[in-house]
């Protein structure tokens, strides 16, 4: 009898899933709790995103009211505009470059970390810590000096007799390097994560391999990777999505130049929708990144059976 | 000497002891290695703090003279007192009050707000509830460059530029990020027996009574992680002040610093040491407090996407 109660009292109210059964009253309390959220994602991201399209057709400076020019924003941005070019340049190489980097280090520094050592949790705390400051503007500051001509990293070189006069800032070929140290320098969040999904490996898949007498590469590469395929997916959207959009240090550590070179998609938004107060042109901008990140994304997803690998596939 | 294998009964053979021997110190040696190399790379990790921190306590010609030292020969906190000053009259004691406002609050309504949602979505069977669900997890890839322009134009509009209304609205309708943080919640609350929230309701206790007498004591953990992460957020935050704070006596300590270290008239460069540093301090010192429980929340809630 009693249990009988239970099962349908726990059919009647399904835990969490896409319960199809309404209780009374539910519609209305349920939008007065995700009230401040839908009225906060219509008005501050669906109606932006919409009018994003709209106004990336007009030429708008805040002063006037958008006056519609057609395509004249795209077509600027895809022929004529070079500088448009070596943004778009710049963040895909950075992009490509600093998160592969960033998530070898994470993984190897992880996997050396989830051996069973004393102080672990402490070596974890100092490798994250740059994590925490590495996107502040202080931060960026320090770099801007580290990486000065008379620097701290040219002083080094220089104590190992090593004479370097150039601004590693300054220079078209290095500048990017220094915001790519910075970015990698960060890679104590995808450590953690990394550092997580290691434990949940069980320990008799390598117990086995060692028996069939596999080596260490031959485990990290038919046991540890396959089964962090869905964490390094995880990982590498989150900082690819990061990585294309980097702003903050980039604008202190370089402000886009040399040539250019370090001007990312963000930072050429900034200076054409804010200094030229070209709204219509930042728009058409701010809409091309969104079709490329939603294209991004959606290749990443449709691509993940191929090489995600999910261990409840197998069980 | 001693064998590793005691009980008497079991025999070892001499090879066998002498094996467990060299195996013994082998482990000890990688065991040293390991701590050697792993201490090696934190202290190149952190050396750039520890490189501020040192910096900002050099007298004038130090800093140029000892570049790389950690230990500065003649302790000094006058760069702390030069660069308190700040720039054209405003001091920070002005830059770390309108930090310290909208971190305080800015965090309040990021937490509160983001729990308030989820329980929505976590408890309540509405209509289109999977359909905005969707939505917010979509918002998850949204970079914030796609919003700014149109939020800017809305903001001026409503004449809020120059004040912190544009800052603080947006946690307050969970539309700075929080996403991620009401998702994170919404797994939280789904992992508590929905038996609690029937017993209280048989009780009748109403909606909102469920969740902030039953529900919000036993996501505490989870606001805790959302409330640190909030305050990293918008005390570092630089892109939103950047574009809505015009007048320094609003500007917050990142824009601050970026004014006050503005490469073309540099001379003081400890004082931006100094300030450079202190602008860290908060962080670190959430960051010391709450450590564990900051390394323990990425590791279990990363899993979760």
């Amino acid at each position: 009898m009693s249990t009988a109660v239970r099962g349908t009292s726990r059919r009647r109210v399904p835990r969490g899933g896409h319960g199809s059964r309404y209780r009374k009253g539910d519609n209305l309390f349920g939008y007065i709790f995700i009230g401040p959220w839908l009225v906060g994602f219509i008005t501050l991201t669906l109606i932006p995103v919409i009018s994003v399209l709209f106004l990336g057709f007009t030429r708008y400076s805040m002063f006037a009211p958008p006056h519609w020019i057609g395509a004249t924003n795209f077509i600027q941005m895809f022929t004529t505009d070079t500088r448009y070019w070596a943004s778009v340049r710049a963040t895909l190489y950075f992009a490509f470059v600093s998160v592969p980097l960033k998530l070898i280090f994470a993984l190897a520094v992880a996997m050396v970390l989830a051996t069973k050592h004393r102080f672990v949790g402490a070596y974890r705390a100092i490798y994250y810590t740059p994590s925490i400051i590495g996107a502040s503007v202080a931060i960026a500051v320090v770099w801007r000096q580290i990486f000065a001509s008379s620097g701290l990293v040219n002083y080094l070189l220089a104590m190992i007799h090593i004479t370097v006069n150039i601004s590693w800032i300054g220079d078209p070929r290095t500048a990017i390097w220094t915001l790519i140290i910075l970015v990698v320098w960060q890679f104590g969040s995808p450590m953690l994560i990394f550092l997580a999904g290691l434990k949940q490996i069980p320990a008799e898949l390598y117990e086995c391999a060692a028996i069939d007498g596999a080596r260490f590469w031959g485990k990290f590469f038919h046991i540890t990777l396959p089964l962090l395929t869905p964490i390094i997916f995880f990982n590498f959207v989150l900082q690819m999505i990061f990585g294309l959009t980097v702003f903050t240090q980039a604008f202190i550590v370089t402000g886009g130049a040399p040539l250019d070179t370090t001007n990312f998609y963000a930072l050429y938004l900034f200076q054409k929708a804010f200094s030229d107060f070209q709204m219509g042109y930042g728009s058409a901008m701010a809409f091309i990144l969104l079709v490329t990140v939603a294209a991004f994304t959606a290749l990443v997803f449709r691509s993940s059976p191929y090489w995600v690998f999910y261990q409840t596939e197998v069980k | 000497m001693m064998s590793p294998v005691s009980g008497g009964a079991a025999y070892v053979s001499e090879r066998t002891q002498e094996r467990l021997l060299r195996k013994r110190r082998r482990d000890r040696i990688n065991s040293t290695l390991f701590h050697v190399g792993v201490i090696v790379l934190g202290f190149i990790m952190i050396y750039p703090l520890l490189w501020l921190a040192a910096s900002s306590l050099k007298g004038r010609d130090e800093v140029f003279t000892r570049v790389a030292s950690l230990i500065p020969l003649h302790f000094t906190w006058s760069n702390y007192a030069a660069g308190w000053k700040g720039f054209g009259g405003t001091t920070f004691t002005t830059f770390y009050k309108n930090s310290l406002i909208y971190a305080i609050f800015g965090t309040m309504f990021a937490t509160f707000s983001s729990a308030f949602v989820a329980f929505g979505f976590a408890r309540i069977h509405f209509r289109w509830r999977g359909l905005w669900f969707a939505c917010m997890l979509a918002t998850l890839m949204l970079p914030v460059q796609i919003q700014i322009v149109p939020q800017y134009i809305l903001f001026s509009q409503l004449h809020w530029v120059n004040t912190f209304f544009p800052l603080l609205i947006p946690p307050l309708l969970c539309q700075a990020g929080q996403a991620f943080f009401i998702f994170m919640v919404v797994q939280f609350i789904r992992g508590i027996p929905i038996e609690l929230d029937e017993a209280a309701e048989i009780d009748g206790a109403g909606r909102m009574r469920v969740f902030v007498q039953i529900i919000m004591p036993l996501i505490k953990p989870a606001l805790v992680t959302v409330a640190i992460f909030s305050f990293y957020y918008t005390w570092g935050e630089f892109l939103t002040p950047l574009i809505y704070l015009n007048s320094p006596t609003l500007y917050t300590i990142s824009v601050a610093l970026r004014s006050f270290a503005d490469p073309t008239g540099i001379t003081d460069w400890g004082a931006i040491y100094a300030m450079s540093f202190l602008s860290l301090v908060p962080v670190l010192v959430v960051f010391i407090s709450f450590q564990r429980h900051i390394v323990e929340g990425i590791s279990t809630t990363g899993m979760k996407g």
